[in-house]
């Protein structure tokens, strides 16, 4: 080590420059995942953890060759190399994922993965390091501002072509990752209001499907007219007129429905002919369209005002506003339009439109009854017996947290989960460190990836997320995602390393 | 702590962090709903077999149906002491047997753990019953229902096929969609349309206590699962028919098909000897008896035995010939006892001389094929004998020969058509000519064919010119067939040829006896049955005895090929078959004057003539 430093002119020494705590989290994580997948399968197959005609074996050997992969990104590869080959990386992997659509095996009716014999890897897994890689080296630009136009788009598309491409593959669920990227041009710049604005599709999304689209317009009205009493500093206003008006809003169909009832009921005997039309008559009257006239009322007031007051923000208020009612119709339209048909069923499952416990939900279903009932501590290793008949699915991979869930218990699945949290906030830390935005960016794209499939993951697992077949970082089995996630990680790390020699 | 976008992020990651935190907490620390009690060992999943679906004959007759059987089921983890003698006499299995199968469960404590083992399959309901009676007394011993397969019929054995418990290898390829202790079909149809037939798996989840006694449903059986039963097939076959041909094929080596050419439904496919269906219901049990039989009844020939066709295939020669323009049915070839090229002859039997194209088929005239193959192998049209050769290779694939059919029903083989790089191969290029070839025109030499070809072969002149894939399934309300099967295939040959080649077949056997017609035997009163007989050399032994035919000539109904390995002419007994399934699916019986015939066709044995190799 001496040696090195005296004669090789690098810096510190490698070991001592290594982020060593995110090493050993990578390990434990690994770890983790070879013996759950162990606990997975050796009921059904029981065999040595090392028997290699079972996953178990077989994640041994993708672990080592990760470790080997891990070692020359370290050891071999000098980091300064990524940001001039990022583009060609980023082009040979759009080239990959065209080319899978192909030249592709099908894998449950998805055209995502290569097979050479029996080895088989995905390029979308790949593509989440390259697009990091290019972000990273286009975003860490001199002059390059996310506000401006241009960056933007370029931006934009860098993430948006691989999403598209790997939604073409109907692998929507990897591409759905590609979202968290979001996180990071939040830190890089990107206008909070985005986010808010994304994160309110959404919600008014769900709501139309679940609710209806009345409840969706008046939750839209309602958090716009706070946004724009709050920044013109009227919120007490707001506390005194806006909550009786939603709250008045919110009992109106019942109240018509009631209305429409009392006074059809006791005229059975001579006045049917009357009660008939005052019925259809409240009946005709969809609470959707008071709603909207006034909407459409208030409107011109809120305009007045914000033009006295020389306040753009309520035009764009307003503006938005006016797009999410455009979204909540085309909500309907999209559902039952755009979507899949197993895409929609995923979505209705989860939303609870539909109870479905032996169909798509059945999954699901299983998987919650694994891991609740692991109770505080879990059945111990080995002896999860939900897993016995192999009524999860996809056990080993996509659903590899039941077997934590059910033979750990909460102890050892939240353990695993703040596990991952502290390896991202320790990620999110030496990027913020690091003095080159290269490392920064990069960093926070990785964060940003892990997040993504914690959350969806996990999410999944236990009914908070539809079911979304993507795997849970270096825990589930499989070689290609480990393999790609220990790249992607150990790049940083060398990265990160690189900061750390000088300084 | 600043309130910047980093620590905003972060703040954003403890909470969805904590969103997930929560959900555990509630899911498996509050809500009882996914709970299990202390022993943590509650929830058992018991299995519920669908049905498997039923297989209709085309009249909706059932073929294969189901019937209930128990499976004895044991699980060792809740084994108490107990009266092995008292099990013993009632499962009717010695002390000894039950004894030794406890042990292996000790054995495998370790691999078995909670699950349930199968000791004894397939018991018959009246066992159960008294089993279940005192079932009480055996605590971890229970019966599990199961349906297994009934065959009111005896027909089809092995087209239906069998159905048996998934073997290890099964498993290896199926791994996604069976566990062990799945049944499935394992050839013909059961195997062909599995998807449809197997329907789903269900179970019921029960609550077990912490002394592992089964206590009640777990939340009412809200989780269940119901099995959904498989889909109903509907065959082409017509069970009495199927059930006719075996009777005829019985005690003979060899198969016989009937196809219906204006679907290309396959009426009836006998391979015999076949597998009684007896035997199907429990193969396992029969498996080493029919594995070591010598006529191999699990090898259907109807569809995979390459046998040399014989004269049948002049027809398709004569109509090759007729469409290049080599000669015209007006065309009269002379034979003496045969032709001669060099010093080589290719023997005939007597007959008048010389003859035309219909008469050629009437009387079956080997000579006659030899000027028609040379003519077509020698036309100036080719620039050389391999053009020649390859264009009538062309011809006989498109009348389904030498290629697989594309049947829906499983393990069919393609059979072989020669061209000239096979020749050029055995023989060198240049080294071989038609006379070398010369076999082929009266279908012997290196042709390769099964009773499918044939029997399609028949339905395409049936059809002047034209088949349908023959198949065994049709649409049935849940079950949809490929479209492929309902596709006209259209010979290279055009339809005006057939008519003259059908007249031909129509007096080989309505001119009587006497004539010179090879298939007098054949003749129904009322039928107007074509047919054309075959006798393929055997170098091996007995000549095999070849017969198509259809019937009415017009609008014809049924088309039928009969192979008999070892029957000698093809009058003697493929003839006689083939007729007389011909009259009994038209007319649904055998007139008083062939009840002689019948008889003697269905006591006949050919067994003692058949070579095996044992």
């Amino acid at each position: 080590m001496t040696m090195r430093d005296i004669s090789g002119n690098r810096g510190r020494g490698l070991m001592r420059t290594i982020d060593w705590t995110l090493v050993v989290s990578y390990l434990i994580l690994v770890l983790v995942g070879w013996t759950n997948i162990y606990a997975s399968v050796h009921s059904s197959e029981p065999a040595s953890i090392f028997d290699f005609s079972c996953r178990s074996g077989k994640q041994f050997v993708w672990i080592m060759t990760s470790i080997v992969i891990a070692a020359v990104i370290l050891f071999l590869i000098n980091p300064r190399i990524y940001e001039g080959l990022s583009l060609p990386i980023y082009l040979v992997t759009i080239g990959l994922l065209v080319a899978v659509i192909f030249l592709g095996i099908e894998v449950k009716g998805s055209r995502s993965w290569f097979g050479f014999g029996p080895i088989r890897f995905q390029p979308a897994e790949i593509s989440k390091i390259s697009t990091s890689l290019m972000l990273a080296t286009v975003m860490s630009q001199l002059g390059y501002k996310i506000s401006k136009f241009r960056d933007f788009v370029i931006t934009a598309l860098i993430i948006l072509v691989p999403m598209a491409i790997i939604v073409l593959q109907s692998e929507t669920g990897s591409a759905l990752v590609y979202v968290g990227f979001i996180f990071m041009l939040y830190r890089e710049g990107l206008s909070g209001w985005l986010i808010f604005m994304v994160g309110m599709a959404i919600l008014l999304f769900i709501l139309t499907l679940t609710a209806s689209p009345y409840t969706a317009i008046l939750v839209l009205t309602g958090i716009a007219s706070l946004c724009i009493c709050l920044y013109s500093g009227r919120f007490k206003k707001w506390l005194f007129f806006g909550i009786p008006a939603i709250a008045f809003f919110a009992l109106l169909p019942e109240g018509m429905e009631m209305l429409a009832e009392t006074v059809a009921k006791p005229d059975a005997s001579g006045a049917a002919s009357t009660a008939d039309a005052w019925t259809a008559f409240v009946s005709a009257i969809n609470p959707l369209y008071i709603l909207l006239v006034a909407i459409f009322i208030a409107t011109p007031f809120a305009i007045l005002q914000a033009f006295r007051e020389r306040n753009r923000f309520t035009y764009l208020a307003l503006i938005s506003t006016v797009a999410g009612i455009a979204l909540v119709f085309s909500a309907d339209f999209i559902f039952n339009k755009v979507l899949q048909d197993h895409q929609r069923k995923r979505i209705e499952v989860l939303l609870g439109m539909k109870e479905d416990p032996a169909g798509v939900g059945y999954n699901v279903n299983q998987s919650m009854i694994a891991i609740g009932s692991g109770g505080l501590t879990g059945k111990g290793y080995l002896n999860g017996t939900q897993t016995t008949y192999g009524f999860v699915p996809e056990q080993s991979t996509d659903f590899i947290f039941c077997t934590i869930g059910e033979e750990w218990g909460f102890v050892g699945s939240t353990a695993v989960i703040l596990l991952y949290v502290f390896m991202i906030w320790r990620i999110i830390r030496s990027a913020e460190h690091s003095r080159e935005s290269f490392t920064r960016i990069y960093g926070y794209c990785v964060a940003c990836c892990i997040f993504m499939h914690l959350f969806i993951n996990i999410g999944m697992t236990i009914g908070l997320m539809p079911v979304i077949g993507i795997p849970l970082p270096f825990i589930s089995y499989g070689g290609s995602s480990l393999w790609a996630f220990t790249a992607m990680l150990f790049i940083f790390i060398a990265l990160d390393r690189n900061e750390r020699k000088y300084f | 702590m600043k309130l910047n976008r980093k620590n905003r992020l972060l703040i954003g990651l403890c909470t969805a962090a904590a969103i997930l935190v929560a959900r555990l907490f509630s899911i498996q620390i509050i809500e009882d709903k996914y709970k299990t009690d202390a022993s943590n060992n509650s929830m058992v999943y018991s299995l519920i077999y669908p049905t498997r679906g039923i297989i209709h004959d085309r009249n909706g007759k059932i073929l294969v149906g189901n019937k209930v059987s128990y499976d004895l089921m044991v699980t060792p983890k809740e084994v108490e002491e107990f009266d092995t003698l008292a099990l013993a006499s009632i499962l009717e299995v010695t002390p000894d047997f039950i004894r030794e199968k406890m042990n292996e469960y000790r054995r495998n404590r370790r691999k078995i753990g909670y699950q349930s083992v199968v000791m004894i399959k397939q018991m018959d309901p009246k066992t159960y019953m008294r089993f279940a009676e005192l079932a009480y007394k055996f605590p971890g011993f229970r019966g599990q229902a199961r349906s297994i397969r009934e065959y009111p019929f005896n027909a089809g054995g092995n087209l239906l096929g069998y159905v048996s418990e998934v073997n290890a290898q099964y498993l290896k390829d199926h791994s996604d969609e069976y566990r062990a202790g799945d049944y499935a079909g394992m050839t013909g149809i059961e195997a062909a349309r599995e998807k449809d037939l197997r329907g789903e798996k269900g179970y019921n989840i029960w609550l077990r206590n912490s002394r592992n006694k089964i206590e009640s449903r777990y939340r009412d059986g809200e989780l269940d699962k119901e099995a959904i039963p498989g889909d109903d097939i509907t065959t082409t076959i017509d069970a009495e028919l199927q059930h006719y041909g075996q009777m005829l094929m019985n005690n003979k080596v060899g198969s016989l098909v009937a196809i219906e050419p204006s679907t290309g439904d396959i009426l009836t496919m006998v391979s015999s000897p076949g597998i009684d269906v007896d035997m199907l219901a429990d193969f396992g049990q029969h498996y080493n008896e029919i594995l070591s039989n010598p006529y191999k009844p699990m090898f259907n020939r109807a569809v995979q035995a390459p046998y040399p066709p014989g004269s049948v295939f002049k027809l398709v020669n004569g109509l090759i010939g007729l469409q290049e323009g080599v000669f015209t049915p007006q065309t009269r070839y002379p034979c003496s006892m045969g032709y001669h090229f060099g010093k080589s002859k290719l023997g005939c039997h007597a007959h008048k001389s010389p003859i035309d194209f219909e008469e050629s088929i009437m009387m079956s005239c080997n000579a006659y094929y030899c000027y028609v193959l040379r003519a077509i192998l020698e036309n100036g049209k080719y620039g050389s004998i391999d053009e020649a050769m390859d264009k009538w290779k062309e011809y006989v694939m498109s009348f389904g020969f030498g290629q697989k059919l594309g049947s829906d029903f499983p393990s069919e083989l393609g059979g072989f058509i020669p061209d000239s790089k096979y020749y050029n191969r055995y023989y060198r290029k240049g080294g071989w000519k038609a006379t070398t070839v010369i076999s082929l025109s009266i279908g012997q030499g290196e042709i390769g064919c099964t009773p499918l070809h044939l029997a399609n072969l028949c339905a395409t002149m049936a059809n002047r010119g034209f088949y349908y894939i023959p198949h065994i399934i049709k649409d049935s309300e849940n079950v949809s067939i490929d479209p492929k099967y309902k596709e006209r295939r259209y010979t290279m040959v055009d339809t005006v040829h057939f008519s003259k080649v059908i007249d031909g077949m129509y007096r080989a056997v309505n001119s009587g006896f006497g004539s010179g017609g090879t298939a007098s035997i054949a003749a129904v009163k009322g039928l107007d049955i074509c047919g054309k007989t075959g006798t393929a050399q055997n170098p091996h032994g007995h000549d095999h005895s070849v017969f198509i035919c259809f019937a009415p000539k017009d609008n014809p109904k049924i088309a039928v090929a009969a192979y008999v390995e070892n029957g000698g002419f093809g009058a003697t007994w493929a003839a006689p078959i083939a007729s007389l399934l011909t009259e009994m699916y038209l007319n649904g019986e055998i007139g008083e004057d062939r009840k002689a015939l019948e008889a003697r066709m269905l006591e006949g044995n050919l067994l003692d003539r058949v070579k095996t190799s044992k």
